[in-house]
């Protein structure tokens, strides 16, 4: 797909990252001067999925979180790769409150964060070999300015 | 993110000022687990209005909390959460097990730690 605008960044997978994805995403999609409550969602779920990829695709071991951002209009597209572990059943992933760490405390709400502030997520997962994330969301722009 | 206690009635309240992530979540977990264990405090009740962002691991460390809350016999509330904590919150029904209160006084009235509330 051919963006108006786009940017990549790349990231050791440590939780201090996780609020510095969510910054950066976040400051990137406000060019496109969206609402607050969208900017939000986006934050929430770009926070979801490079916890995943911290937690599950590399299990707190060494690696590196790829974060992508692109706009085209009001369309916003995220994505978020890891070349960690990969998922085995994508199907039970999904399903809210199935967490394959509950010694974690984890709500197993992550995947459905994403889907629901989001438009659109699909999640392509390889075992071994990684997984990425791609979640859209149309943005509400602020029609005052 | 900051963190700070403060004894009233039977509660342990938890005043949490900042974002409340996977990183921060970790930290959380431990500051209220020593306060909590020191404390004659059967109660639990989170003050959320200074909080500026929360995602599903601020879910799963409340949830988890509540669970040794309530093996202690205690009760877990939550008050003033902001529109940005009430979307994840209601999201994930956490409303069915933890409620939620407008004031601290509202959720000790409600909590029975009423005589000594104010």
């Amino acid at each position: 797909m051919q963006y108006e605008n786009e940017m990549t960044i790349q990231f050791k997978a440590i939780s201090e990252n996780e609020a510095f994805a969510r910054v950066v995403a976040a400051t990137f999609v406000s060019q496109l001067n969206p609402t607050v409550s969208d900017i939000t969602d986006i934050k929430t779920a770009v926070s979801e999925a490079v916890t995943n990829a911290i937690i599950h695709g590399y299990e707190n071991k060494e690696g590196i979180v790829t974060l992508f951002c692109g706009y085209i209009e009001d369309k916003v597209s995220i994505i978020v790769t890891d070349k960690g572990k990969g998922i085995k059943d994508i199907e039970q992933a999904r399903q809210p409150l199935y967490t394959s760490k509950p010694e974690l405390e984890r709500s197993g709400m992550g995947f459905t964060v994403m889907e629901t502030f989001m438009d659109d997520m699909t999640i392509e997962s390889v075992e071994g070999v990684g997984t990425k994330i791609t979640m859209t969301k149309i943005v509400n722009k602020n029609t005052f300015l | 993110m900051k963190i700070e206690f403060q004894k009233k009635s039977s509660a342990l309240i938890v005043k949490i000022q900042g974002e409340i992530d996977h990183h921060c979540a970790a930290i959380i977990r431990e500051k209220i687990e020593k306060e909590y264990q020191k404390s004659d405090t059967k109660n639990l009740v989170f003050d959320f209005e200074f909080v500026t962002f929360m995602d599903s691991s601020g879910i799963g460390m409340i949830i988890g909390r509540y669970k040794n809350v309530l093996a202690c016999g205690g009760k877990t509330a939550v008050v003033n959460a902001n529109e940005k904590v009430s979307k994840i919150f209601q999201m994930a029904g956490m409303q069915k097990i933890i409620p939620q209160y407008q004031s601290i006084t509202e959720a000790l009235q409600q909590m029975g730690g009423m005589k000594n509330a104010v």
